[in-house]
């Protein structure tokens, strides 16, 4: 781009940063009150955990992480419709190797413990998620091509699974005359556990997919990946 | 059970629908054209209980208002709701034929109904930062769908309007992160209660306006469109154009009536009507100057949402009343028109293009007149295009020079009469070619499958809502004499 | 000055950077990262105002959206980075192949562009 117009544009951009960061002082300085925060908090017992942020995500704002994780299919399956995964990484040498053996578990049973954790503690679905997700992101580029992914079939149910069990039981919910998403006070704890659990395995499951860069490939073995002519060309 | 506690379902059933396609992509039409009836009569399920019972209002979870995410239906909701769950339907029949034994059927599926539980989201959502979630799920869904066919000038104008879509919502993120900080709550209807003029609340006003016009292909932001909506799969542009688009502007008439009526004044109004009126004037020129039927109909897009926009300054001068509540529903039964025409368009130009085995309008010969019902589809989407009665268009129209007459804002007339001179010029240059010397065929519809919702969709659009217009002055709840 | 407007306005800072990496430059790799980086500005400016003064727990509700945004921000950054590589990869072979490619012009539409398609395996 030209330089009078980056010039130009950076001007109008320093202007615009001016203006909200005087917005931002005066809303800052001024009192606001408590916004949610109190409520937020007083109603934490009833939520059925006790981290303030994972009752906000799965329970008092539970219909946004449904749709946080709808967005997060879309991603992948945006992803799959542009054709087959690219050919993967060459079979890590050993030192790789070696460490992707230790990591691996590691980051599968920490996953695990941030998912327990949620409930009380900074931690949760998302956490637990990301975790499993580089777990797989570190098997590809050790040379996995599938990085540690099952079949397609099972991929496809492992993706659906957070949004499905979610959904599912907030259906189940209404039906039983709750209301959509409004879990029972007493079922509230193992209603999130459970949705968290299978939100984990599908955060898990697609971010590693979308690493993998496309649909999954057949059930080719999982042999050294011969860097020919891969299928974009 | 009450009816309000189920406006979830317009979101969850077509959800629902996308898991299931894709975890059986093997059967993906057969159950997408299920599920896609299943919303559709969702949709058109809570049209009807506004419709009975007037506002619809619920909060998600059981903790009440701010703390909860709250879901709303009015009779604008409704309206934009039964577009929705119509043209979706027939978006959904048509695709079962052109994507028929082609890998990209269990592509186009899953990301369709996530796109559609994404529209009907927007239309009931009651809570800003929910609807940025919404916006997200909408934009990435649209982009991927574009990019369907694969080829590279998709795939290049998808990236783009991906990235001006993230663009536009991240910058109405910044506005509902300031209104937070300022107000304590995302609640729409809160919201608007509490807001006063003020530095911070005309910042937000600013902010969403900007990035939700972006999205909405507002001239001169309109740059993405084009090719984006032209090169993708028919029934994704039908879709991209005819529902998509619409929601952007839903969300700035929305929060232009509903949250920010202290703030909006008219010059903003002035602002966006000139920006309007610019889109208007150049949509309509590059449509008539594009070589290609489903460029020609991009730029239409382009034109019509324009028109959408000459309403806000006319709102804006119009006491409330009889004569405003006339302009409102006139602007909402112009998005409606549009949608029903737009896809009846869309789907039929698919079809004269895989006839024809081209798009390029010059040599389109008779190619579309062995298909008479997809022509005349053509014709009453084109109809309501321009406005001829007795389109709802028409009507819409005829609202707004009277509403142009009665605040003195004549300048808009003229943009008017220059558009709709135009919207004619370049439709009748498309049914000029589409009528050749070769023989016309004895019956009616060559394919039914493909073909009906097309023509239902335009007819809608061309006749119905014009007709029938009267019913959405009363869904909409206003007052105003019917024109 | 107090700690929050700290944060807050190196929030705004970081999206107007954002911004003006994004609107400047052309290759899709920065605009990306301007946009995550537009993104964290917006999310710094919702953590300050979790703030609530020493002492208070901080409001929950700006951090459960953070975090929702971080998740909705990797998804399109994925995307996006997936449409870039094929539009990379057909750009490698269109030019591979370009000897064999005759100039049709820009209207061509892509449905017939059958040869473009992706390969299917």
């Amino acid at each position: 781009m030209n330089r009078d117009l980056s010039l130009l544009i950076g001007i109008l951009v320093s202007l615009f940063a001016v203006l909200l960061l005087w917005i931002v002082y005066i809303t800052l300085s001024a009192e606001t009150g408590p916004r949610l925060a109190t409520l937020a908090l007083e109603q934490l017992p009833e939520s059925g955990v006790s981290h303030p942020v994972t009752a906000v995500l799965l329970n008092y704002r539970a219909y946004d992480t449904l749709l946080e994780l709808a967005v997060l299919l879309a991603a992948l399956l945006g992803i799959w419709s542009l054709g087959p995964a690219p050919a993967g990484f060459q079979l890590a040498g050993p030192a790789l190797a070696v460490m992707a053996r230790w990591i691996v578990p590691l980051a599968i049973l920490t996953g695990g413990y941030l998912l327990w954790v949620g409930g009380h503690a900074p931690g949760g679905a998302f956490q637990a998620g990301a975790l499993l997700g580089s777990a797989g992101v570190i098997l590809r580029l050790a040379g996995h091509p599938r990085a540690g992914l099952p079949s397609e079939e099972a991929q496809r149910w492992l993706v659906v699974a957070g949004v499905g069990v979610f959904v599912l039981i907030g259906l189940l919910l209404a039906a039983l005359g709750y209301g959509f998403l409004t879990y029972p006070k007493a079922g509230a704890k193992w209603l999130i556990l459970l949705i968290e659990t299978a939100a984990t395995l599908a955060i898990g499951a697609t971010l590693a997919a979308a690493y993998v860069g496309g649909r999954p490939l057949g059930a080719a073995p999982p042999s050294t990946p011969t860097p020919t002519e891969d299928a974009r060309a | 059970m009450t009816s309000t506690s189920l406006l979830f379902l317009p979101v969850a059933v077509p959800l629902l629908g996308a898991l299931l396609v894709t975890a059986f992509p093997r059967t993906s039409s057969i159950l997408g054209v299920t599920a896609a009836l299943a919303s559709s009569a969702g949709g058109l399920w809570v049209t009807a209980q506004t419709w009975l019972h007037g506002d619809l209002g619920s909060v998600l979870g059981g903790w009440g208002l701010p703390l909860g995410i709250g879901l709303a239906a009015d009779g604008l909701s409704a309206a934009l709701l039964a577009m929705s769950s119509l043209v979706g339907l027939g978006i959904s029949v048509y695709a079962i034929g052109y994507f028929a034994g082609s890998e990209r059927c269990t592509h186009f599926w899953p990301l369709w109904l996530l796109l559609w539980a994404s529209l009907n989201g927007v239309f009931l959502a009651a809570d800003l930062f929910n609807l940025y979630v919404m916006l997200e799920l909408l934009g990435l869904s649209a982009a991927a769908l574009g990019a369907l066919t694969g080829s590279r000038e998709a795939i290049a104008a998808n990236l783009r309007y991906l990235l001006v879509g993230l663009l536009g919502s991240i910058t109405y993120l910044l506005a509902v992160a300031l209104l937070y900080a300022g107000y304590g709550t995302l609640d729409i209807g809160l919201l608007s209660e509490r807001l006063q003029p003020s530095p911070l609340a005309a910042t937000a006003l600013v902010l969403m306006i900007a990035g939700l016009a972006l999205k909405a292909a507002l001239f001169p932001m309109h740059f993405w469109l084009p090719p984006a909506h032209a090169n993708a799969p028919a029934p994704v542009s039908a879709a991209l154009s005819a529902l998509v688009v619409k929601t952007a502007f839903y969300l700035i008439l929305r929060l232009w009536l509903d949250l920010f009526p202290a703030i909006a004044d008219a010059a903003a109004a002035f602002v966006l009507g000139a920006l309007g009126a610019g889109a208007v004037l150049w949509g309509s020129w590059r449509a008539l100057r594009a070589q290609r039927l489903k460029l020609l109909a991009a730029y239409s897009t382009v034109a019509q949402i324009g028109y959408l926009f000459l309403f806000l300054p006319l709102i804006q001068a119009t006491p409330a009343g009889a004569a405003r509540d006339d302009l409102i529903a006139a602007c909402v039964l112009m998005a409606i028109t549009h949608g029903f025409a737009k896809a009846g368009f869309f789907l039929a130009a698919g079809l004269v293009q895989q006839k024809a085995g081209h798009d390029r309008i010059d040599e389109l010969g008779g190619a579309a007149q062995s298909m008479p019902a997809t022509t005349f589809s053509i014709a009453l989407a084109g109809a309501a295009l321009i406005g001829l009665p007795p389109s709802g268009s028409f009507v819409s129209k005829w609202v707004m020079i009277g509403g142009a007459f009665t605040t003195g804002q004549w300048w808009w007339l003229i943009v008017i009469a220059a558009g709709t001179g135009l919207a004619a010029a370049y439709i009748f240059r498309v049914l000029g070619h589409a009528f050749g010397l070769e023989p016309t065929p004895r019956c009616f519809l060559t394919n039914a499958r493909a073909e009906l919702p097309a023509f239902l969709l335009a007819a809608t659009s061309g006749v119905l809502l014009g007709l029938g217009a009267g019913p959405l002055w009363s869904l909409l709840g206003l007052s105003g004499g019917h024109a | 000055m107090s700690p929050a407007f700290l944060y807050g306005g190196a929030g705004i800072l970081l999206f107007a950077l954002g911004l003006w990496s994004f609107l400047v430059h052309e290759p899709l790799l920065r605009k990306l990262i301007g946009f995550n980086i537009m993104g964290s500005g917006v999310f710094h400016l919702f953590i300050a105002i979790a703030h609530r003064g020493d002492g208070l727990p901080p409001d929950p509700v700006p951090h459960a959206l953070v975090l929702t945004g971080i998740v909705v921000a990797v998804s399109a950054t994925a995307l996006a980075l997936a449409l870039n590589s094929r539009l990379e990869a057909a750009d490698a072979n269109a030019s591979a192949s370009a000897h064999q490619t005759h100039g049709r012009g820009a209207d061509e539409h892509a449905d017939d562009a059958k040869r473009r398609r992706w390969p299917t395996r």
